[in-house]
């Protein structure tokens, strides 16, 4: 009897570590495959142990260059979109100005778009004007579907700021560019680094947006999703499995900080 | 699409009690709006009344393509590719099911009985995005490979009937069917359902908890009449997040399914990528989007929660 009450009164922990467990079995699945040695071209049956691919993870070729073409493109669409995205949160928030209503809008709608149609559309508008597609062309696309994300994350951290602490710098009579500096843009910091974070990780995987506006350059989803055709290389899940562990280690590391330093200001 | 210069603006109540600053001052927020507005208004406003138009047009690649108002494509497109809107509806729709069921355990767990661990899971449901989602796609082809232990097991205890006779199926395999596929659209996008409806949880103040039970409410009493209608913000947002990216998405339908289990996504694809009859393929992206902004307006409308972002 004892036994039923507990599972009454902990099923909803034990369904939560259910779901929780069906999050992580593809993770462990990728990180027992990176030490698979498959025997056709597809890694997706389980042969024998092998540390081959974690010892040359840039051994197929192509590889290593769609993901740091990968990175560049992330890189650069995070300035480009946290940049432009702070500014449209600034305004949203400090200024009055008409058609707000229509701003408003233009900044929901790509979150409430399917992907493959902003993918199509834009296709469309490219072909229409001729450009080449490449890199430029993913970029612009990238910095697009980001720029929404990045208002909303530092719109919801400058509206929570009290706005007498601004008042205060200028009383304390430093100019609008000082107040903006030392006072305005070191308390809106954690929205914007939290936008920009999610615009590079956006970026990054991003795969129907650049698989329609790449032509045949080639980012690093993109290779993925050529080798599921053509057959897996190892080295794929040798690369997943290593940025599932940076970052984690990263979050880890930078909770580990935070708690330090509030306990030396403690 | 409204210009900058229209309609009175409706004053924010959020906008600080300031007033508004003569000469130079009063164009800064039209500065600081005006790059990443006019990105979208060419990159995402644009396209679209480009798509419209290339969707009503005729004529061939080598010849090139004239607008002459071909509205048949609408029609030719609807009659051919039925099945494929109706799969995508039927698919986004039992996986955002699936992600509310399996999501708000989850949700709730880390918001009210996690305690020290609470941390530690969140940073869970988030890491797996670090690994490519195509990755963690394939590794299904692994998990629910044919004669594999999760196949082994739904077929032991007969779930395989079950979903045999619901045409999820066929069989005794999982992969190349709808099951395979909803279940990766399930997992491609439970996040999106978890931390919108964290959100909301959290927010609720426990007491709120105690003072049902003080009243004799049964906790599944408790979570009916006070958690459930409380999180409902989360409900709907997480209900949208998961649906809409689904709706549209043809990676899993081509990972983890067949031929037989093409979505939308899929034909859009194909017909703008390998067959290139644009005309077609801009018609049936076109249908797609306004299907989901009239299903989003009116499911916004019905759950009563305006104010999402």
């Amino acid at each position: 009897m004892t036994f039923v009450n507990w599972l009454k009164r902990n099923l909803v922990v034990i369904a939560g570590l259910l779901t929780l467990a069906y999050l992580l079995l593809p993770n462990v699945v990728v990180t027992v495959f990176s030490f698979n040695q498959p025997k056709g071209r597809f890694n997706y049956e389980w042969q024998e142990f092998s540390t081959a691919a974690w010892q040359d993870p840039c051994g197929v070729s192509d590889l290593c260059g769609s993901l740091s073409l990968s990175l560049q493109i992330a890189f650069w669409a995070t300035v480009g979109a946290t940049l432009l995205g702070t500014m449209i949160a600034f305004a949203l928030v400090r200024y009055r100005f008409r058609a707000r209503g229509a701003v408003n809008s233009l900044i929901f709608l790509p979150m409430a778009m399917p992907e493959v149609v902003m993918a199509a559309s834009l296709l469309t508008l490219f072909l229409n004007m001729g450009a080449q597609l490449g890199f430029w062309t993913i970029l612009i696309a990238h910095i697009m579907f980001c720029l929404s994300f990045v208002v909303t994350a530092v719109k919801a951290r400058v509206m929570s700021m009290d706005p007498r602490l601004e008042q205060a710098a200028q009383d304390l009579y430093a100019g609008p560019f000082q107040t903006f500096v030392r006072v305005t843009l070191p308390i809106a910091a954690p929205g914007i680094a939290a936008g920009a974070m999610l615009a590079f990780a956006l970026s990054f995987d991003d795969f129907i947006i650049t698989n329609f506006n790449a032509g045949s350059t080639v980012t690093f989803p993109m290779f993925v999703w050529g080798s599921a055709q053509r057959g897996t290389p190892v080295q794929i899940n040798v690369i997943g499995t290593a940025m599932f562990v940076v970052a984690v280690l990263f979050v880890l590391a930078s909770m580990v900080i935070g708690n330090r330093r509030n306990k030396q200001k403690a | 699409m409204a210009t900058l210069t229209e309609a009175p603006p409706p004053l924010s109540p959020t906008a600080p009690e300031k007033k508004p600053p003569r000469g130079r001052g009063r164009l800064v927020p039209y500065w600081l709006l005006l790059p990443g507005i006019l990105w979208l208004l060419v990159f995402f406003a644009l396209p679209m009344i480009y798509q419209a138009s290339t969707s009503v047009q005729t004529g061939s690649l080598e010849e090139g393509y004239k607008v002459t108002w071909h509205f048949a494509t609408y029609w030719d497109a609807l009659s051919e590719y039925y099945p494929q809107f109706l799969r995508s509806v039927l698919y986004a729709g039992s996986a955002t099911i699936l992600c509310l069921i399996l999501g708000y355990p989850l949700a709730y767990l880390i918001a009210f009985r996690a305690g020290r661990w609470r941390n530690l899971i969140m940073i869970l449901v988030i890491a797996p995005f670090f690994t490519s989602f195509l990755i963690r796609t394939l590794a299904w082809k692994t998990i629910l490979a044919d004669g594999g232990p999760v196949v082994g097991a739904l077929n032991t205890l007969h779930v395989l009937d079950v979903t045999s006779w619901l045409g999820m199926t066929s069989g005794d395999r999982v992969l190349a069917t709808p099951l395979a596929v909803v279940c990766g659209l399930t997992y491609n996008f439970l996040p999106f359902m978890v931390l919108p409806l964290y959100t909301s949880l959290e927010r609720i103040d426990g007491r709120l908890h105690e003072a049902a039970g003080d009243l004799y409410a049964k906790p599944i009493t408790t979570f009916r009449k006070v958690t459930f209608p409380l999180s409902m913000p989360g409900v709907v947002s997480g209900t949208l997040l998961t649906f809409i990216p689904a709706a549209g998405d043809y990676v899993n339908a081509d990972l983890l399914g067949s031929t037989d289990t093409r979505m939308v996504g899929n034909v859009i694809q194909t017909q703008f990528l390998r067959i290139l009859d644009y005309p077609t393929a801009a018609a049936l992206s076109f249908i797609l989007m306004a299907a989901i902004l009239v299903m989003v307006t009116l499911y916004i409308r019905r759950s009563g929660t305006e104010d999402l972002v």
